[in-house]
């Protein structure tokens, strides 16, 4: 389907008059339309269902805004399940954009195919990871696609990847925006059960504006939303103490939005440089079974947690108990 | 309001599907190139462009400020918003609510005040209500960056700085060809100092190299945290 040069009264692939309204003249797909074949559901999405038929868990990590932490809080939130010993998966479809190879320490690495489908990165034995960063021969080069490439692209990350037996979670890691990538990912998974979306944010109204926006769009596609997470809370300045909200809730920041419109409100992040230092290196924030094989170790290390991992653990549960158990 | 089509029928790619088919020539007279058009940007002296391969690091930010100091200059200014799923400016401006007349010549963009100092165009002013979500694919995305170079009033500006979304796809693809026969001076790509944003900010000059765009520089945004207490510096970002 030739998608650039489509008219902009077009009513719509669904629409009775698909194909046959006067808007239609000139458009490239208008045969396609006319003859009934356009409207017919894409094969892939029952392939899709079926594909992650084993995964207990989906969520998307959302935002309407850019910059606010939803790659480091989904790359991190997948590390902390993987430390809770889950089976977890993590999906980057941002495409313009990968980050997931950096922030779990994987750059460089390579997608191997096997006959049971496309076989992710490995940064852990129970967490698995996919990206297109991981199909760049070279990290500098853009990636210059418009909407129906990068459409493709997600529909073969939903399909062909072989997450194996079963997995507890799958983490979408989303771009910002409400466009192709989210329209795609949201109707190519809509035959398969997806627990909802998580928003990330800032405090400013600036990324609250945009966050609305992000509601309504899950409203709008039939996402429930699980929450928000306020990141970049407050900066606590290590030599003196002095907390500065440096991206200064104007408008009463997320947890006042969300009483607005109507959502749960998962929690605080402080922004935390060590948060920082560990998204560089690709490493896990909080501490579980892979940095603790001890229990007794683990349980005294979770115990004596700065007030920002504390913050990063209890949004990280509240979603746990809210999915219910794996 | 018309809907954007699905991709339901979108085959498998292979190799040879990925292949991106020739532009056809855009039949429709309303939406000619810009520099055609009483409309359009053939007068400006001077376009820029702010753009990040990563979001959230000031864009917006360090174009309303580019704006506002050439404007402080005594220069005539406009400034273009082509985020269409987050438009950031028309809040930063303080224009939140105002509405675009059209013209016999075209939209008039939107003034900041009563002397014209500074002009603004975005998508913010087309919505009825602030939260409602722009859920737009390409190419719907595409036809309104036309419309938005070629179908507003301009004028005789020093300088137009048009700020982009992140990425490198439609919307900044559809800007650069749209502005091609217009004095398009390069540019600005603006970054917060840690990898992931470096990462992305290599792609969007590989991507601003092969659109043909100079670079004319980079701006290292949220360089340092300086605690107002103790005067400490922070390397928050890095």
């Amino acid at each position: 389907m030739d998608n650039s040069a489509v008219p902009e009264a077009c009513p719509g692939v669904e629409s009775a008059n698909a194909g046959k309204g006067s808007a239609c003249a000139g458009c490239p797909n208008q045969q396609l339309c006319a003859s009934g074949e356009a409207a017919k559901p894409d094969p892939a999405i029952q392939q899709i269902r079926q594909r992650l038929e084993g995964v207990k868990h989906k969520f998307l990590v959302l935002s309407g805004k850019g910059g606010v932490g939803k790659s480091t809080f989904s790359a991190q939130l997948a590390f902390a399940l993987a430390g809770l010993d889950h089976q977890v998966g993590l999906l980057d479809i941002d495409i313009c954009g990968p980050s997931q190879p950096k922030m779990m320490g994987v750059e460089g690495e390579q997608v191997t195919q096997s006959s049971l489908g496309w076989q992710p990165v490995y940064p852990l034995d129970n967490l698995g990871v996919i990206s297109i960063g991981f199909l760049l021969s070279n990290t500098a080069e853009a990636v210059i696609w418009r909407g129906p490439k990068k459409n493709g692209m997600i529909k073969q990350f939903l399909k062909d990847v072989y997450w194996g037996d079963g997995l507890d979670y799958l983490v979408v890691d989303c771009p910002p925006g409400t466009s192709d990538e989210h329209l795609s990912v949201t109707s190519y998974l809509s035959a398969s059960k997806v627990d909802g979306a998580v928003i990330v944010t800032t405090p400013q109204e600036m990324s609250l504006l945009d966050v609305r926006k992000e509601i309504n769009f899950c409203r709008k596609v039939g996402v429930p939303v699980l929450g928000v997470v306020e990141n970049m809370s407050g900066f606590v300045c290590a030599k003196c103490g002095t907390e500065t909200l440096i991206f200064h809730p104007s408008s009463g920041g997320a947890e006042k939005m969300c009483q607005e419109m109507d959502v749960p409100f998962l929690g605080r992040i402080p922004l935390d440089k060590e948060l920082m230092e560990c998204c560089e290196k690709g490493t896990p924030y909080l501490a579980g079974i892979h940095s603790h094989e001890d229990e007794g170790e683990l349980a005294e290390q979770i115990q004596n947690e700065g007030v920002c991992r504390k913050a990063m653990r209890s949004v990280v549960q509240g979603m746990v108990d809210g999915l219910g158990a794996a | 309001r018309s809907k954007t089509p699905s991709l339901f029928s979108l085959p498998s790619p292979t190799p040879e599907r990925l292949q991106q088919p020739p532009r056809k020539p855009d039949p429709r007279p309303y939406l000619c190139p810009a520099a055609a058009m009483p409309g359009g940007v053939d007068k400006i002296k001077n376009i820029v462009l702010v753009l990040s391969g990563k979001g959230g690091v000031g864009k917006t930010t360090v174009a309303v400020q580019i704006a506002q100091s050439m404007a402080a200059q005594g220069k005539k200014v406009g400034i273009l918003d082509v985020d269409l799923c987050g438009p950031s400016v028309a809040k930063v401006l303080g224009l939140e609510g105002k509405e675009v007349m059209q013209s016999s010549e075209g939209w008039v963009p939107v003034y900041t005040d009563a002397q014209k100092s500074m002009c603004c165009m975005s998508i913010a002013f087309l919505l009825k209500n602030n939260d409602e979500a722009v859920v737009w694919r390409g190419p719907k995305k595409t036809a309104m960056i036309k419309q938005f170079v070629g179908d507003v009033v301009w004028g005789e500006l020093d300088m137009l700085i048009i700020d982009t979304p992140p990425g490198t796809s439609d919307e900044q693809m559809a800007t650069i060809e749209e502005l091609k026969g217009a004095k398009l001076r390069g540019a600005v790509v603006v970054t917060t100092p840690q990898q992931v944003a470096v990462v992305d900010v290599q792609k969007e000059i590989s991507f601003a190299r092969k659109m043909g765009v100079r670079v004319l520089g980079v701006v290292e945004n949220m360089s340092g945290f300086v605690c107002p207490c103790c005067q400490e510096v922070t390397d928050v970002f890095s």
